[in-house]
């Protein structure tokens, strides 16, 4: 009873949702297998044309980066800014509401779901990938042990972060450009596009003020070796900062919004 | 001692706001600098009461209001004044002690899960509504048989017809037994058979567990089936709160009475008929007329006294007939 048995009945209900939708899904997968794919041979080509290494990373180093980066970015994806203003203009938010417990336990439970339905044809991707591109990384073992809290607190913050801006959806109609700037600003600031120390110094700074840098790229800087003690710990504190702040938006900007709904016809 | 009601309304008020503009591109552009806000009142100050185990049918025509009140009701919408209670709790709050206890069934939109079948939907519902486990299975087997569910459970819910699914809707609904259920539209859309059989599970549903409905539709066959009491709106305003009987003496103030004539005598006594009422209809050997409520008794007497009546019969206009009548005349 309790929590653990909605997030039990609720993992079957989204297994047996998408073991429906095999096709996308597997579609959807390729896509974040390919993503980091294009940008590792870019990068690689890059390196190799300018002497074996670009901003202190080779072509063996940059594959680690894009290889890691895959597996992070499937830990920590989520697709609730997508999903949130259908919910509200088709009234299943309504529904949500009418149930007594807070409807993030529902699309959390979604989202992990689905990740480890996906997660063996990761595995299976990056293994090849391995095999292809032979990269080379090799982080202390503290860095290894401290990439597992880096990689779930990246989830939570990234997870906490959309679900608080989905939320935009109960005050404009265009969430659509809400979800664009925010997914551009991503793609750079979270290095899935290049790593962040490849960016201007600007940008680096407004990646690691904002919650960006924690959000992805922290993870893979561990585990691939490229912090010190000290920047690792000041990245998990950044983490836990952002995840408490997240945590306490989440909570305020949905009692805002769900008034507003509730106002203005649900 | 008076049961303490379920469901208290007072002077229940709800208003939005409304951004408008006329149409074209001159005033599109002005609504960018300067918008007219109007507010729309969508409930203007109702009340009522329903004690436990009523089975009340909330009437009136599209744009009543109906839907904005259950939503108050539920808890959807807070309300722009006045007071709602429902089950001692103030249903915007959304306790959860209150949600466990309340369903509300909307018949044009569904919560079951689109993919899978109706009975995993229906466990994620044990586990969210705390149901223990006996209790779930004898509600989920009650509710089988109350509704004829028995194949449809196992099958995806995109492949049900729109009456199984509503059914379905219905048992995923009541699984956590609400004492208080409001049900818009549970009957929309459904074929004449799938809508006598929802009707007839409403009310053993009401019967067994002595839930209070408030239930909106646009079938009188509904209302007239399931509910002695009907509270009628119209522009937000209360038109009518009493029984579904008194709603025809209040508002009709005729009666029609239906004559059977012996063979051969309809032709030649339909220009008397027309003496004693109105004639609405007039098939092979029967006539229809209209008169007055409080002629009824006389006119029919003198019927039978002057004419070779084989069969004469008095009747209410249908409710449909009556409701009309009431929006017509209650209007603005």
């Amino acid at each position: 009873m309790g929590i653990r048995d909605v997030y039990r009945q609720q993992f079957r209900t989204t297994f047996a949702s998408f073991v429906q939708y095999r096709a996308s899904i597997f579609i959807w997968t390729i896509e974040r297998i390919l993503e980091p794919l294009i940008y590792l041979v870019v990068w690689s080509a890059v390196a190799k044309a300018t002497g074996g290494s670009v901003g202190g990373f080779s072509v063996s180093q940059f594959a680690a980066y894009f290889i890691v980066m895959m597996l992070v970015t499937q830990v920590t994806y989520t697709w609730v800014m997508y999903e949130y203003e259908y919910k509200i203009r088709h009234g299943s938010l309504s529904f949500a509401l009418l149930r007594p417990i807070h409807p993030v336990h529902t699309d959390l439970v979604d989202n992990i779901s689905s990740k480890l339905i996906t997660l063996p044809l990761m595995l299976l991707a990056a293994t090849v990938l391995v095999l292809v591109f032979k990269p080379t990384f090799s982080p202390p073992l503290w860095a290894a042990a401290l990439f597992v809290p880096a990689l779930l607190l990246a989830f939570s913050v990234k997870f906490v972060v959309e679900w608080t801006l989905a939320l935009s959806a109960f005050w404009t109609t265009r969430v659509s450009a809400v979800n664009q700037g925010y997914f551009v600003a991503a793609l750079f600031l979270s290095g899935q596009m290049a790593p962040l120390s490849l960016l201007p110094h600007s940008l680096q700074v407004a990646a690691s003020l904002l919650p960006f840098r924690w959000m992805i790229s922290f993870p893979v800087e561990l585990l691939l070796g490229r912090l010190n003690a000290r920047q690792a710990l000041i990245g998990l504190a950044a983490q836990g900062a952002w995840l408490a702040l997240g945590l306490l938006l989440l909570r305020t900007v949905w009692r805002a919004g769900v008034r507003v709904y509730s106002a203005v016809g649900a | 001692m008076e049961p303490s009601p379920s469901i208290q309304v007072k002077q229940l008020r709800k208003s939005f706001f409304v951004t408008e503009r006329e149409s074209g591109v001159g005033s599109a552009l002005a609504s960018l600098f300067r918008r007219r806000r109007e507010e729309v009142v969508a409930v203007g100050g109702i009340s009522f009461t329903l004690n436990p185990g009523e089975v009340v049918g909330f009437l009136g025509p599209n744009g009543a209001g109906k839907t904005t009140t259950l939503k108050m009701l539920s808890g959807l919408l807070q309300p722009t004044g006045g007071e709602v209670s429902v089950l001692g709790h103030v249903p915007w709050k959304r306790e959860k002690a209150f949600l466990r206890q309340i369903t509300l069934v909307m018949g044009q939109r569904n919560q079951l899960v689109w993919d899978i079948p109706a009975a995993d939907s229906f466990e994620l519902n044990r586990a969210i509504y705390r149901i223990p486990m006996a209790d779930y299975k004898s509600a989920v087997q009650e509710l089988t048989e109350l509704l004829e569910l028995g194949p449809l459970l196992r099958k995806p819910v995109r492949n049900l017809s729109l009456g199984e699914r509503m059914k379905c809707e219905l048992a995923a609904a009541l699984l956590h037994r609400p004492r208080v259920v409001f049900l818009d539209e549970p009957t929309i859309g459904l074929d004449v058979t799938m809508q006598r059989r929802v009707r007839a599970f409403i009310a053993q549903y009401n019967q067994r567990f002595g839930a209070t409905v408030l239930l909106t539709s646009h079938y009188m066959a509904d209302v007239e089936a399931l509910c002695r009491r009907v509270v009628v709106i119209h522009h937000g305003k209360l038109l009518f709160d009493g029984e579904l009987a008194a709603l025809r003496g209040q508002f009709t103030a005729h009666k029609t009475i239906v004559v059977k004539l012996e063979d051969g005598e309809a032709d030649g006594a339909l220009g008397r008929l027309g003496s004693y009422g109105e004639v609405i209809s007039r098939e092979e050997g029967s006539v229809t007329l209209r008169v007055p409520r409080e002629d009824t008794p006389r006119v029919t007497g003198r019927i039978l006294a002057d004419l070779p009546v084989i069969d004469l019969t008095v009747e209410d206009p249908p409710i449909e007939e009556v409701i009309e009548r009431v929006f017509a005349g209650g209007g603005s």
